[in-house]
């Protein structure tokens, strides 16, 4: 029961040992008025048939829909091997590797994957991941205030382009310091972030401007220029990038004169399963300047007693159980197990087949363009350059629209009512490599046959 | 553990080599993306086959402690068995494909588990309400600590912005206050172990917003006083804050929510034991008394007759807001959920029991043994605290050396120099999912290290000898940055 291995003959040896005649006697320093008397909330236990049958079922209720649903979160191809590999016990249930000569593995795989990710999105270093990408936006813009010495306001840029539930995480998290984010609105015709927008901040003090690409919208910001503009100003730049995205798109560390200081995303397009919303982990790099200032594990190589080399935690006199109440973070997790399985995803897609998954998750999203685009009540929101997410205006209502496709076994993308009611109608579709040509006419066949069904109705 | 090495794994790379059956089919080519967005030179990835990638993982894995091959006597961290089963039912393919944006009406298997989860974790902390969302201890912390903030401010009660930690208290502790905006003032622990009543009235005022303490403290035993302290912090205005770390110690025992406290995190990765990955995720729910209910985290999930669904923003307007992109780490509650199904409500009870009798059992060995306890007096909880000062002081060995000797005995050391205020401490944690022959290995092999250390101190200082590595240049580590791996050309 409940994974105990101890017989009663033992138990009777060990609670001699001791010197006490029960195991409850070992809990006679607890106040008798404070102790449990029953849990009667807790169902009975389950052995391994009957809570794999009582999952199977649960898992049935979700069913398998056919998804064109992003907004954060990308279904992509998983090679078998990768989660074959990172599952493995010495992985899976591995601690934190502080006794560094017990965790080389773990160490090397977040060496290496700190290579990887450094160089994905054109940056020095890396730490070892955060809880998402929204958290790890809120730690840059933490980040931001700690590193950008010239500026004193603590005053941060967020563009209404970025993921709004990127923004609130920042505002949760970054709140209680007295960090203030100030919106930018985006331009209603190209869906994106202006130079025009940025314009009243001119000669203010401003701490950092976030840049998503692709925003939220799935639209590709002009990130040359706004991190010029920015730079020009002593302004931080914090890109939030998707990784996929960084296979064929210029990296944050290449945007303007003198690229991104502080970049972050959301790892999960990299082998991670969508399930529900996590576990996913949040990527971070940065310029070697500011290393200091980032917060979270690091893995730096050095070498051994006998001059051989060895992976081990760095820079941990920034760290929570170091510093306590002066460190960068209190964090002390990464997402360990999904760094694993991002890092064996890297490792089977090489540059060229994560460059291929990139084009064609883009072409995919441009043939369901076409293909929606082509109904009566149906067009695109904005002209502007995409990667593999857009937004459509529809005629009429998206929410019972949503439902009538779901009842298909459709899930027809995400309603930008709640966030964005000005947009109108606005539908946000995105389509990877996992989708056929077969998929999207069935989605455009569900789409107008419903469309027509409510104009004649 | 095979003593083997492993390249890095760029240095198997071949230009043009790749895993192609991974790949998608490549297809006609979308609307052109602008040339000035374009990126000019690939990234530095891997260019290996799937064989040599498997090979190369592979072998690093056995580079690795875990549970699943090793004992890991971690105090505070409650590093048990990580069952098969939770794995395996939380990898279902529905649940691994589900979008987190997917509707509820296509998630109500996955909501039931989370409504049902939230339940338990109620029904065994005796708190009022639950949120899922924080995605680590730590994570749940902050959500704790703001909680207590908004509290305050809510009531209009603008002063209070002090918390109280105990100075044997956990580095996350005061981190999290400061990232609250909250200053801290660490308090006296008694010579007995528990906190000093005295110094806490002294401590508590207008200023105080709560008090953040582990019970059994991170020393290994009950806070006795625990209804006194409760009722001090009160009186004064604040709130108390319940860090879950040792809630193995006490489930079926004893229930913070009846020990008065407010809010309390709950590591899931320790005591309803989802697995530590080599250091995440994990997943960090908060349970709050009625008072604090109003500000949870978002989202919650709830039921309505017989469908579960989340709980709108406009529902929870004081809350203290999101935590997560979506819905915090999911696939961590799953297999949570599925070990509370499995232990049901005695085997939760024997939690507490089993890893209260193995660290009593461990403790007398050792003492039998000759090694001293930091607190004789007291009873241990699930864990204890063995503390080396007279090796250090007679033998110049310490308890580092102990540590990183154990490894080559296979054991995991256990937590070393923590708590701050025992010198040369180790804390030592075996969990009830540990035969009592593993606890018999695991005391002969510090008796075995102790008499080395009168014996042959040299060797045992220079340990570890049998690991992949030696003991490694941590200075080095940190002066010459060499945080990512370059070509040999610009090495």
């Amino acid at each position: 029961m409940a994974f105990i291995p101890h017989t009663e003959s033992e138990v009777a040896v060990m609670l001699a040992a001791i010197g006490v005649s029960s195991i409850d006697e070992l809990f006679d320093e607890i106040p008798p008025s404070l102790r449990v008397r029953s849990l009667d909330g807790i169902p009975a236990a389950l052995n391994e048939m009957e809570i794999g049958r009582l999952m199977s079922a649960r898992a049935q209720c979700d069913g398998r829909p056919l998804s064109f649903i992003g907004a954060g979160a990308y279904e992509h191809h998983i090679p078998a091997a990768v989660w074959a590999v990172a599952s493995r016990g010495e992985f899976y249930s591995a601690y934190t590797p502080y006794q560094a000569e017990a965790s080389q593995g773990t160490l090397q795989v977040i060496y290496e994957y700190q290579t990887m990710i450094a160089s994905l999105t054109g940056m020095d270093v890396a730490n070892a991941s955060l809880y998402d990408g929204a958290s790890a936006l809120a730690e840059a813009c933490l980040m931001a205030v700690r590193a950008n010495r010239k500026s004193q306001a603590q005053r941060v840029l967020m563009p209404a382009s970025v993921h709004p539930h990127y923004r609130k995480v920042a505002i949760t998290a970054a709140g209680n310091q007295a960090v203030s984010f100030e919106a930018v609105p985006f331009s209603q015709g190209e869906g994106r972030t202006t130079a025009a927008a940025l314009a009243p901040f001119d000669g203010q003090d401003i701490t950092a401007l976030v840049i998503q690409q692709p925003n939220f919208f799935g639209v590709l910001e002009d990130v040359d220029a706004l991190a010029d503009w920015a730079r020009a100003r002593n302004i931080f730049v914090i890109a939030c990038v998707n990784p996929t995205s960084l296979a064929l798109l210029k990296p944050p560390g290449e945007w303007g004169a003198g690229g991104a200081d502080i970049v972050v995303g959301e790892g999960q397009p990299l082998g991670v399963p969508l399930a529900s919303g996590g576990p996913y982990f949040g990527f971070m790099t940065t310029r070697m300047a500011h290393v200091r200032q980032m917060p979270g594990r690091v893995v730096g190589r050095t070498v051994d007693v006998s001059g051989r080399d060895g992976f081990t935690l760095t820079l941990q006199a920034r760290e929570q159980h170091i510093r306590r109440a002066r460190a960068t973070s209190n964090i002390c997790t990464n997402q360990g197990l999904l760094v694993t399985a991002a890092t064996i995803y890297m490792s089977l897609m090489g540059p060229a087949g994560l460059a291929r998954v990139a084009a064609v998750s883009h072409a995919r999203t441009s043939e369901l363009i076409a293909a929606l685009t082509r109904l009566p009540g149906v067009r695109a929101a904005f002209a502007s350059p995409y990667f593999h997410e857009t937004v459509l205006l529809l005629d009429r209502p998206v929410a019972p629209v949503l439902r009538a496709l779901a009842d298909r076994g459709i899930l027809g993308g995400f309603d930008l009512a709640e966030h964005y009611r000005g947009l109108g109608h606005a539908l946000l579709v995105c389509a990877t490599e996992t989708k056929t040509s077969a998929d999207i006419e069935r989605f455009a066949n569900a789409l107008g046959d419903l469309m027509e069904a409510a104009r004649a109705a | 553990m095979a003593a083997l090495r492993e390249k890095v794994i760029f240095e198997y790379s071949r230009p043009g080599r790749a895993a192609r059956d991974q790949w998608p089919a490549q297809i006609s080519q979308g609307s052109p993306m602008p040339e000035t967005l374009r990126r000019k030179s690939p990234p530095l990835l891997p260019e290996v086959g799937e064989l040599e990638a498997v090979r190369h993982f592979t072998r690093l894995s056995q580079l690795n402690f875990s549970i699943d091959t090793h004992f890991y006597p971690l105090g505070s961290c409650t590093m048990k068995y990580n069952p098969k089963a939770c794995n395996q039912y939380a990898m279902l393919p529905e649940f691994l494909g589900r979008h987190p944006l997917a509707p509820e009406s296509h998630g109500q298997g996955v909501l039931a588990c989370l409504f049902e989860l939230q339940e338990m974790l109620k029904e065994v902390t005796g708190m009022r309400e639950v949120s899922l969302s924080p995605m680590a201890g730590a994570h749940g912390e902050f959500a704790g600590v703001a909680m207590i903030r908004a509290y305050h401010r809510a009531r209009g009660d603008l002063a209070r912005d002090e918390i109280i930690v105990p100075e044997a208290a956990h580095g996350t502790n005061p981190a999290t206050a400061t990232m609250c905006g909250c200053s801290v003032r660490e308090i006296r622990v008694a010579a007995d172990g528990d906190i000093d009543i005295a110094a806490l009235a002294a401590a508590v005022g207008p200023h105080t917003a709560g008090i953040m303490l582990t019970n059994p403290s991170t020393l290994g035993i009950f806070e006795r006083r625990i209804e006194e302290v409760a009722r001090i912090v009160h009186a004064a205005g604040g709130l108390l804050y319940y860090d879950g770390a040792n809630l193995n110690a006490i489930l079926g025992k004893v229930r913070p929510g009846d020990m008065d406290f407010d809010v309390i995190h709950m590591n899931l990765h320790k005591t309803f034991s989802t697995p530590h990955g080599g250091g995440g995720p994990g997943a960090g729910a908060v349970g709050v008394s009625a008072r604090l209910a109003p500000f949870l985290p978002i989202p919650i999930v709830g039921r309505d007759a017989e469908r579960y669904r989340w709980f709108a923003e406009a529902e929870l307007p004081q809350s203290i807001g999101r935590l997560s992109a979506f819905m915090g780490n999911i696939g961590v509650l799953l297999r949570a959920y599925i070990y509370m199904r499995m232990l049901g409500r005695t085997g939760m009870s024997a939690v507490g029991d089993y890893a209260t009798l193995n660290a009593n059992y461990l403790l007398a060995r050792l003492q039998q043994a000759g090694f001293e306890a930091a607190y004789p007096k007291r009873r241990a909880s699930h864990e204890f605290i063995i503390t080396l000062k007279r090796e250090a002081r007679e033998l110049d060995v310490t308890a580092m050396d102990f540590a990183k000797r154990l490894l080559d005995h296979g054991f995991h050391a256990p937590t070393t120099y923590f708590p701050l205020i025992v010198p040369e401490c180790l804390l030592i944690e075996p969990t009830e999912t540990e035969s009592p022959e593993i606890l018999d290995a695991f005391a002969a092999a510090m008796a075995s290290i102790e008499r080395e250390a009168h014996e042959e101190p040299g060797f045992l200082k220079s340990a570890p000898h049998n690991m992949p590595v030696r003991r490694l240049d941590d200075v080095r580590a940190a002066k010459q940055l060499d945080l990512t791996w370059k070509p040999k050309a610009q090495a």
